[in-house]
């Protein structure tokens, strides 16, 4: 049972790949793995402990004002993530820019306290959090190695194709470490997953008709 | 000035260059109809929030800020984030409620759209930026309103995309989101040829 609630976000409802939540960072911070890496185990943190800490307390928040109660709760696990990195990875923090504040607005954060932490007891709720965390995390690393390893041929910063630079045959491909690539890796990804998991293919809007006419030109 | 609301619209796209508000980017593109709508809401809710954050922070939050009240050495900025949400969360609200007593016809094509951008990262995302970049209030009021009218330009353009997406035959598993992802892909490549374009 605690088994599935981690791993069931990892694959079959992965927070970004399958429900389309958080994608803002996820797409931005994935130029190099070691953002990535920053940024993953930032939101898995605050998502965790923000589960944690609503459904420790959720007796006791009325109703009307929920949102605004677990919006304060996770900015404020923020603003001390945010805090942390600027005091112990200063360098880190500048490369992240807004983007670590910005896990304020995440969607997954908000969807899964609201979603999932609001009626479930403490333990339970921050498994569930933490493997959407992981779930997060995922995806992020897959697209991060994906930019990092084609765009300037290294992965967490160390040289894995030598480029045409340093001697090496590898001319880097620097559309790779713009933005519209991370939009169509994220694209393909999808199709592959869906591929995959057949199950997760969205039902057609309009149906087309069993026998399509042959004569296509 | 002009420079930075060209700037602002296309090269630097929050939308697309940024990847900034992308759930409601992705969720409300589906018609035209409903993506001018949000569109529309952005801008207004952008256009105002970015200078009252960019006053509330020269005046209350930034370093020094304090020192008309005596408190020359207090910073405040920590509280930054969490100030700024309250903010735009204040603002939506107030601004569905003047909307509603004062132009109920308008109410009825934005106010349901308004509630969404409360906590829309285009919408944080910006005021951040204005913050990071050191812009003035004018500079700010710009900014603020020349990243609302990209990103309603950007989702405008991808509604209308999708709408005749739709009909195509696309392979099974890439319909809906992975086809939708590439289209803005795309899109992305067109908006940051407006690099380098400068405006006298």
């Amino acid at each position: 049972m605690a088994l599935k609630q981690l791993s069931d976000p990892l694959i079959d409802k992965n927070p970004v790949a399958v429900h389309i939540l958080g994608i803002c960072s996820a797409l931005a911070v994935t130029t190099s793995m070691s953002t990535a890496l920053t940024m993953s185990v930032a939101l898995t943190v605050v998502v965790t402990l923000a589960a944690g800490i609503i459904s420790a307390i959720r007796a006791h928040i009325p109703n009307q004002v929920r949102i605004i109660l677990q919006l304060t709760i996770i900015a404020t696990l923020v603003i001390v993530a945010d805090q942390m990195l600027q005091a112990f990875a200063f360098e880190m923090s500048q490369r992240l820019t807004v983007f670590v504040s910005l896990i304020a607005t995440n969607c997954i954060v908000l969807g899964r306290t609201e979603a999932y932490a609001m009626h479930n007891p403490p333990v339970p709720a921050m498994l569930d959090a933490m493997g959407n965390g992981f779930g997060y995390s995922l995806v992020l690393m897959t697209v991060a190695a994906i930019r990092e390893l084609f765009g300037a041929g290294s992965l967490f910063g160390m040289q894995v194709l030598i480029t045409q630079a340093d001697g090496g045959w590898f001319v880097p491909l620097r559309l790779m470490l713009l933005a519209p690539s991370a939009f169509i890796i994220l694209g393909l990804l999808i199709w592959a997953l869906r591929a995959w998991r057949p199950r997760l293919v969205e039902a057609r809007e309009f149906a087309l008709r069993e026998s399509r006419p042959e004569a296509r030109p | 000035m002009m420079d930075l609301f060209q700037r602002s619209i296309f090269e630097e796209n929050l939308a697309l260059s940024f990847f900034l508000g992308m759930c409601t980017f992705l969720a409300v593109s589906r018609q035209v109809k409903t993506a001018i709508g949000v569109g529309i809401s952005l801008i207004v809710v952008q256009g105002i929030s970015v200078p009252m954050n960019h006053l509330l922070y020269a005046h209350v939050l930034g370093p020094g800020a304090l020192a008309w009240a005596g408190l020359g050495d207090v910073d405040l900025n920590f509280l930054r984030l969490i100030t700024f949400l309250g903010i735009v969360a204040a603002l939506v609200q107030v601004l569905e409620m003047v909307l509603e007593r004062y132009a109920p016809a308008l109410h009825v094509a934005m106010g349901i759209y308004l509630p969404l951008l409360a906590i829309n990262c285009a919408i944080i995302g910006g005021s951040l930026f204005m913050v990071e970049r050191d812009y003035d209030l004018a500079q700010s009021a710009v900014y603020g309103l020349g990243t609302g009218i990209g990103w309603a330009l950007a989702i405008t353009a991808f509604a209308a995309i999708r709408e005749r997406l739709r009909y195509a035959d696309i392979p099974e598993g890439l319909e809906g989101l992975g086809a939708a992802f590439i289209v803005a892909g795309i899109m992305s490549m067109g908006f940051s040829a407006f690099a380098g374009v400068s405006l006298p």
